[in-house]
C-alpha cells in the first residue's frame, strides 16, 4: 500500500544575504492514512520549516531546494500554486501554536470558517455555515449558532484553538500538521486540547503530523516519533520502541529530561543535556550532535552519520555509535 | 460604542475649552478692542471710560468666562476690517476652503490605498521602487513650489487649466460650491493637487508599511494555510487590519490638511479661510485670527472625533468595550 504522505531527502534552505542556510537536510520519513507522527526536536531544530514544507508555505527566502514530498501521488514540492492552494486547507489542515494570534481579529469566526469552505468548495454561505456549525459541536463549543457572528478576542486562549482545530476539520482533510497547538495554552487545558486532536483524528481517520518538543506529550498521542537535531532526523520509529528504548544519545537525553509522573513532587532533579544546539550557520563538523554528547568517538567528528535500519525493528537512527541492541532504558515508563 | 462616543465627545470639548482660552489670552495680549472699535482718533480718556464700559478692565477670568458665553452664543467677536461678526466672516469664506480640502482628501485617499497596497504586496518591483523613490521628493518640496510648478505647466505652458480663482460657484442655501459646475471643478483641480502632495507620500508610505507588518502576521500566515485566494488575504485580511492604524494617524494628518491651505489658497488666490487669515494677519485683525483659530480648532476636533468613530465602527473591540 502507499503511504498518504512520504516526504523523501527533503532538504530546505534560506537564502540569505551571506549565503544560503540549510535548514533541513535530507529529512525522510512516512506518514500511512489514519496514522500519527510526533515531530519532536529543541527549539531551531526544524520542525515548524519541515511542517510548512508539506504545504509549500514557507516564508520568503526559504525554498525546497531538493527531496519530493509525495502526497496522494502527487509531488507538493513543485506543484503548481494554484492546485497547491487547493491542497492547503482543504487536503492538508494546519493548526498554529499561539491561538492568540492564529485568528484575525477584525474578521468574525463565521467568516474566518466559511471563507475557508468557500475557497475549496463550490457553496453558498450559508451551506458553508451549517457545516461550521457542525464542527463547532464536534469541538465542544456551546451554543455555535452565535459564535459564528463573534470575534476572536470575545474568546479564551483555549476557545480559541478549539475554533482553529474546527477550521482546520472543515474540509474534512486526510491530514493535519499541528504545530505546537498545546505551548501556549495554559497547563489546565493543554491536556484537554491535546486529547480533543486525539479523539478527532481517530474518528475522523485523519493523519496527523504532532509538531512538538515536549515528548511526553507525543508519548501519549502518537504511534510513530521523528526526533529532529539541527534539520536532520537523528532517531525514528514507533512511539513504544523509541520511549522505552532510545538508541541516540539525544533522545536519550530528552527522555531523561522528562519529569516521571510516579517521582514527581520529590525534589528529584529533572536532566538536562548539557550545551545548546549549535546555529545552523555555525554546524560543527561531522555529527551536529558531537559536542554534546557522551558517547561521542574519533570518527563521529569526521563523518555525518547516516541513517541506517535497526535490525529487527521498523526504525532508524543516525549515530555511528549507538549500540544495537542498546542498554537498559533509564528509567521504566508505563503505558506508552 | 454608546460609551466610547461619549468619551470621545467629552474630550472634544476639553480640547476645546483649551483651544478657547489660548485664543483668548492671545486677544488679551495683542488685540485692542477699543481701537477696532472706535479706531484711534479718540482721546485717551474717552478710551478708558469706553473699556470700562465694556468689561475690559475686569479681572482676567471674569473677562474668560464672558468670552466663553459669548463663544457658546456664537459670538467670537467683531472683525474691525470686515465691520461684521467674525463668524459670519468665517462662514462665508468656510466653503471654498472645506471642498478644497475635501476634494484633496479624496485624492489621497484613492491614491494612497492603491499605491500603498501594491508597494507593499510587491515591494521589489519597479512600480514600487519608483512610487517609493517619487514620495520621499514628493514629501520633500514645499508646497507653494508644487503649486507654483503645477501653474507654470498647467497653466502658463499648456495653458489647460485655470491658475487662480474658484471660478464658477452655485449658491445652495447660502453654501458657495464650486463642485457642481464644470468651471468650478476645472478650477479645484490644481489647487487640491499642491494640497494633497505633502500628505499623498506621507500616507502611501505609512499603508505601505503598516501593510508590510501585517502580511508578516501570523493570522496572515494562517490565512495561506487555509488555502485562502491571494486576494482575499491582500484586500481583506491584511488591508483590513491596515486601516486600524493607518485612519489613526492618517485622520490627523487629514485634519492638519487644514492648516497648509493657508499656503495653497494664498498661491491660488483661493479665497476660502486660510487666504482670509493671510489677509487678516497683514490688517492686525485680531478679533478674526482669533475666530479663526478657534473656528480650525473645532474643524480639527470634529474631524479627529470623526475619525475615532470611524476607527470604532472598523475595531471590533472598541465596539465590545462600548457595549459592555
Ligand atoms: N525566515 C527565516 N529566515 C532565515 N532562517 C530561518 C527562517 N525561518 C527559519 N529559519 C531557520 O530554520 C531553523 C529552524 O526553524 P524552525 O522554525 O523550523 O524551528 P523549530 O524546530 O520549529 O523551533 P521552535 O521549537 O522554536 O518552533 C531556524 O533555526 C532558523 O535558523
Ligand atoms: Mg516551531
Amino acid at each position: 500500500m502507499s503511504h498518504l504522505l512520504e516526504v523523501k531527502n527533503l532538504e530546505v534552505r534560506f537564502a540569505l544575504r551571506f549565503g544560503d542556510l540549510t535548514a533541513i537536510d535530507g529529512v525522510s520519513f512516512t506518514l500511512d492514512k489514519g496514522e500519527r507522527l510526533g515531530l519532536v526536536g529543541e527549539s531551531g531544530a526544524g520542525k515548524s520549516v519541515t511542517g510548512f514544507a508539506i504545504i509549500n508555505l514557507i516564508s520568503k527566502p526559504g525554498y525546497i531546494s531538493r527531496g519530493h514530498i509525495l502526497f496522494d501521488g502527487e509531488n507538493l514540492a513543485e506543484l503548481p500554486g494554484e492546485k497547491m492552494r487547493d491542497i492547503r486547507g482543504n487536503r492538508i489542515s494546519m493548526i498554529f501554536q499561539d491561538p492568540m494570534m492564529t485568528l484575525n481579529p477584525v474578521l468574525t469566526i463565521g467568516t474566518q470558517m466559511c471563507e475557508t469552505l468557500m475557497a475549496h468548495r463550490n457553496i453558498s454561505r450559508k451551506q458553508a455555515e451549517a457545516v461550521a456549525l457542525e464542527k463547532l459541536r464536534k469541538v465542544y463549543i456551546s451554543s455555535p449558532e452565535q459564535r459564528l457572528s463573534q470575534y476572536p478576542h470575545e474568546f479564551s486562549g483555549g476557545m480559541r484553538q478549539r475554533i482553529v482545530i474546527a477550521i482546520a476539520l472543515l474540509t474534512d482533510p486526510a491530514l493535519i500538521i499541528a504545530d505546537e497547538p498545546t505551548t501556549a495554552l495554559d497547563v489546565t487545558i493543554q491536556a484537554e486540547i491535546m486529547d480533543l486532536l486525539l479523539e478527532l483524528c481517530a474518528s475522523e481517520d485523519m493523519g496527523l503530523i504532532l509538531i512538538t518538543h515536549d515528548l511526553g506529550v507525543v508519548s501519549r498521542v502518537t504511534e510513530k516519533i521523528a526526533v529532529m537535531y539541527a534539520g536532520k532526523i537523528v532517531e525514528s520509529g514507533p512511539t513504544e520502541n523509541i520511549i522505552t528504548d532510545p538508541l541516540h544519545p539525544y533522545t536519550k537525553g530528552l527522555i531523561r529530561a522528562l519529569p516521571d509522573p510516579e517521582r514527581r513532587g520529590q525534589g528529584e532533579r529533572l536532566q538536562q543535556i548539557p550545551g545548546t544546539m549549535p546555529t545552523l550557520t555555525a554546524l560543527p563538523r561531522g555529527c551536529s550532535f558531537h559536542p554534546r554528547c557522551e558517547i561521542k568517538g574519533g570518527i563521529c567528528e569526521k563523518e555525518i552519520p547516516e541513517s541506517r535500519a535497526v535490525k529487527g525493528q521498523k526504525r532508524e537512527v543516525a549515530c555511528h555509535m549507538a549500540e544495537n541492541p542498546s542498554p537498559p532504558p533509564v528509567y521504566e515508563r508505563e503505558g506508552a | 460604542m454608546f460609551a466610547f462616543s461619549i468619551k470621545r465627545i467629552s474630550q472634544a470639548l476639553f480640547v476645546m475649552l483649551i483651544i478657547s482660552f489660548i485664543g483668548f489670552s492671545i486677544r488679551q495680549q495683542i488685540g485692542d478692542p477699543v481701537r477696532d472699535l472706535v479706531g484711534i482718533r479718540v482721546s485717551v480718556e474717552e478710551r478708558e471710560i469706553l473699556r470700562d464700559k465694556l468689561g475690559l478692565n475686569d479681572p482676567f477670568a471674569v473677562q474668560y468666562i464672558r468670552f466663553l458665553g459669548n463663544a457658546l452664543k456664537g459670538d467670537l467677536g467683531h472683525s474691525f476690517f470686515f465691520k461684521k461678526p467674525t463668524l459670519e466672516v468665517i462662514l462665508s469664506k468656510a466653503p471654498a476652503t472645506l471642498e478644497l480640502v475635501f476634494v484633496s482628501s479624496l485624492l489621497i485617499i484613492f491614491m494612497s490605498i492603491p499605491l500603498g497596497i501594491f508597494a507593499a504586496i510587491r515591494p521589489r518591483h519597479w512600480f514600487s521602487r519608483f512610487s517609493m523613490g517619487a514620495s520621499i521628493v514628493g514629501v520633500s518640496i514645499p508646497v507653494f513650489l508644487t503649486a507654483i510648478l503645477l501653474i507654470y505647466i498647467f497653466s502658463v505652458e499648456l495653458q489647460w487649466l485655470p491658475s487662480y480663482g474658484r471660478g464658477e460657484t452655485v449658491n445652495i442655501g447660502g453654501w458657495q460650491s464650486g463642485l457642481l459646475t464644470w468651471d468650478g471643478l476645472q478650477h479645484l483641480i490644481l489647487p487640491s493637487i499642491a494640497l494633497s502632495s505633502i500628505m499623498l507620500p506621507l500616507f502611501i508610505r505609512l499603508i505601505r508599511s503598516e501593510m508590510m507588518e501585517v502580511l508578516q502576521s501570523e493570522y496572515i500566515k494562517f490565512a495561506w494555510a487555509k488555502g485562502l485566494r491571494r486576494r482575499r488575504i491582500w484586500f481583506i485580511h491584511a488591508f483590513k487590519n491596515t486601516l486600524l492604524p493607518v485612519i489613526t494617524v492618517g485622520g490627523v494628518q487629514l485634519g492638519i490638511l487644514i492648516a497648509y491651505t493657508i499656503l495653497t489658497e494664498t498661491v491660488f488666490q483661493w479665497q476660502g479661510m486660510g487666504f482670509m487669515f493671510l489677509e487678516a494677519v497683514e490688517r492686525s485683525d485680531t478679533s478674526l485670527l482669533v475666530a479663526y483659530m478657534v473656528v480650525v480648532g473645532a474643524l480639527f476636533v470634529v474631524v479627529n472625533t470623526i475619525v475615532d468613530l470611524i476607527y470604532g465602527l472598523v475595531n471590533p473591540m472598541v465596539r465590545v468595550t462600548g457595549r459592555k
